[in-house]
């Protein structure tokens, strides 16, 4: 379907005579390229919008808090395999000490199952710009890594990856959503 | 062999051509006191689909150039130059005035004529005629928006243009799914080109405006990916473990500036997209990202945190000394050249505000434009007078935009979820 569009410059009477004739000229010209190249994208672009992308499929879902059924410890709140989230400094990515004992006993259950994997899912608060934050969720995520690599834990069970501001924990535009949402979470794999 | 795997998308059901709802709704917040007044009289019809004269009116109401005459106020409604008559547009204090009429030619298509006038000199300073089928009069009224945009204030309209952006549906709960959209620049037509319930990010033009590069978690990891627009065709072109993000197209469409942490820290990489060679840009031990080009292609800015806070830096494209360009605001991120290179935009960040600000490459002088909280991913118009932006108010995403003097504000309201990452395309 060619939308083929055609411009001519109106020729107006007499009155109108001032606008001479190397203005009529300019836009004549002017304006017949810059249709002719709208008309070919609009042709070319409509065709291919209305033919997204959906990928929605299985595959995208989460695994769900795949950790809570893995052993009774990792649902008691006494039990530091409970705390699956550590948290975050402002444009920080240093492991504060109170989460030490968290990692510490992830650490300890990978060791004795060598063949689970786990997923730190590092993130970061909405402010300032996107791509930035993506970098900063992966050095969040990945000083855990490389504290439960110190651990002993083989560098073949970890999976990094940093959703930036793109998955917050809380929506909220205040430092207690935000303070929420500058965090590492120690996503485990299915086996 | 992943890299470069080619995934074709075939046409699985029929074209919808009048999809033309709006997306969003663009409201005019701020405009200049020096607005020309101008009176746009309601076109003749003929039955005609679209009501190409309310939307001239709107183009070049929310360009915030122009003071628009209220349909009821105007002494007459000609559609003819016989039936112009000027002393009465002088007496209404109009300096311009549009008249137009449609002419129904069948077959769907329509023949649409105007003329914009000079009311104090009597005379005209445009007239066309240009035939549109029926799909086509909402580019038509566009169309007639620039040529009439550019007559009177000297620079290219911007009113044919596109946008690019991210919308989000079901924020914050499981159902969370991300769209990546193009519409008019004036926000209908909205089209989705890509779904997700996993993050898409940073959209990407080519220079041709025919590909869209942009970010997909779609495989649960960052993987950029190239779309072609017409065909729906998709190429992933980089999945290296870690970030592969912030694409930039190179000015001559043949290059991708992106992320990649694949060494370790993240690191500005260039991706020749026809031999697929990588090479590296910087080696930095800090966080290096959001490249993008100079005008000429000779240099690259990015955000880099080597000096202990977020800043802007410039590489030349071949490699060589990196020089800081901010040193004012403690938060300097995701810079983007002006089309003509003589400034750049930034999201600048002072305490716990987040605003957009332009920098004068000359004398490195920062102007901030915006007075947000968290104002982010600022766009140039291509024709340099606009800079297109996502903001927050209470918890809602939305898309603004601002002139480069920041004089001029446009609050662009969305309908449904959130939105943001504009891009405005060539």
């Amino acid at each position: 379907m060619k939308l083929n569009k055609t411009i001519i410059v109106l020729a107006i009477s007499a009155v109108f005579l001032s606008a001479c004739s190397d203005t009529d000229e300019t836009d004549a010209g002017l304006t017949d390229g810059s249709l002719n190249a709208n008309s070919g994208i609009n042709d070319a672009s409509t065709t291919g919008l209305n033919k997204g992308y959906g990928m929605n499929d299985s595959a995208m879902n989460g695994n769900g808090d795949y950790a809570s059924t893995l052993g009774p410890e990792f649902n008691d709140p006494n039990n530091p395999l409970s705390k699956r989230t550590i948290y975050f400094m402002l444009d920080s990515s240093e492991v504060m000490p109170d989460f030490v004992t968290v990692i510490s006993a992830h650490s300890q259950y990978l060791i004795a199952n060598p063949s689970q994997h786990i997923t730190l899912e590092g993130n970061a608060d909405e402010r300032g710009s996107r791509e930035y934050n993506i970098a900063l969720g992966e050095l969040r995520a990945k000083s855990v890594a490389s504290m439960m690599k110190a651990r002993g834990v083989s560098e073949g069970q970890l999976n990094v990856v940093s959703y930036g501001e793109e998955k917050p924990a809380v929506l909220g535009n205040n430092e207690a959503a935000w303070e929420k949402n500058r965090r590492v979470e120690v996503a485990y794999q299915p086996r | 062999m992943s890299f470069f795997n080619k995934v074709l998308f075939l046409v699985a059901f029929s074209l919808s051509v009048t999809n033309s709802h709006a997306a969003l709704t663009i409201e005019i917040s701020e405009g200049i006191s020096s607005a020309l007044p101008i009176a746009v009289a309601p076109f003749a019809s003929a039955g005609a689909p679209v009501n190409i004269s309310a939307i001239v009116n709107a183009d070049l109401e929310r360009c915030g150039y122009f003071k628009m005459m209220a349909e009821p106020a105007m002494p007459s409604k000609p559609n003819t130059a016989a039936a112009v008559n000027f002393n009465e547009w002088q007496a209404a204090s109009q300096n311009y005035l549009v008249i137009g009429q449609l002419a129904d030619s069948g077959g769907g298509q329509y023949n649409v004529q105007f003329q914009l006038f000079d009311v104090y000199k009597s005379g005209q300073l445009l007239g066309y005629r240009m035939n549109s089928s029926a799909a086509d009069l909402r580019k038509t009224a566009h169309h007639i928006s620039d040529l009439i945009f550019e007559k009177l204030t000297g620079k290219k309209g911007v009113f044919s243009g596109r946008i690019a952006y991210i919308t989000t549906t079901n924020l914050g709960s499981k159902k969370q799914s991300q769209q990546l959209q193009i519409a008019d620049a004036d926000g209908f037509n909205p089209q989705t080109i890509a779904s997700s319930v996993e993050p898409l990010m940073s959209p990407s033009w080519s220079p041709d405006g025919k590909k869209m590069a942009y970010v997909s978690f779609e495989r649960k990891s960052a993987a950029v990916y190239v779309q072609t627009l017409a065909t729906g065709e998709r190429v992933r072109v980089a999945e290296f473990p870690g970030i592969n993000g912030a694409p930039a197209w190179s000015p001559d469409g043949t290059r991708l500036a992106l992320t990649l942490s694949k060494d370790g820290s993240p690191d500005i990489f260039i991706l020749n997209l026809s031999t697929r060679s990588l090479t590296k840009l910087t080696k930095s031990f800090a966080i290096d990202t959001e490249p993008s080009w100079s005008p000429d292609g000779n240099s690259l800015v990015f955000t880099s945190d080597r000096g202990g806070k977020p800043q802007i830096y410039i590489v030349p494209s071949q490699g060589g000394d990196e020089k800081r360009l901010t040193f004012s605001g403690s938060y300097n991120a995701r810079a983007s050249f002006s089309p003509d290179g003589k400034n750049l935009v930034m999201v600048h960040g002072n305490g716990n505000d987040y605003r957009i600000a332009i920098m004068d490459m000359s004398n490195k002088s920062i102007n901030v434009l915006t007075s947000g909280h968290s104002d982010e991913s600022p766009s140039f118009a291509p024709n340099g007078s606009m800079i297109l932006y996502a903001s927050q108010k209470g918890g809602t995403g939305f898309l603004s935009a601002v002139s480069i003097d920041g004089k001029i504000q446009q609050k662009l309201v969305f309908n449904s979820g959130e939105v943001r990452e504009p891009s405005w395309g060539p």
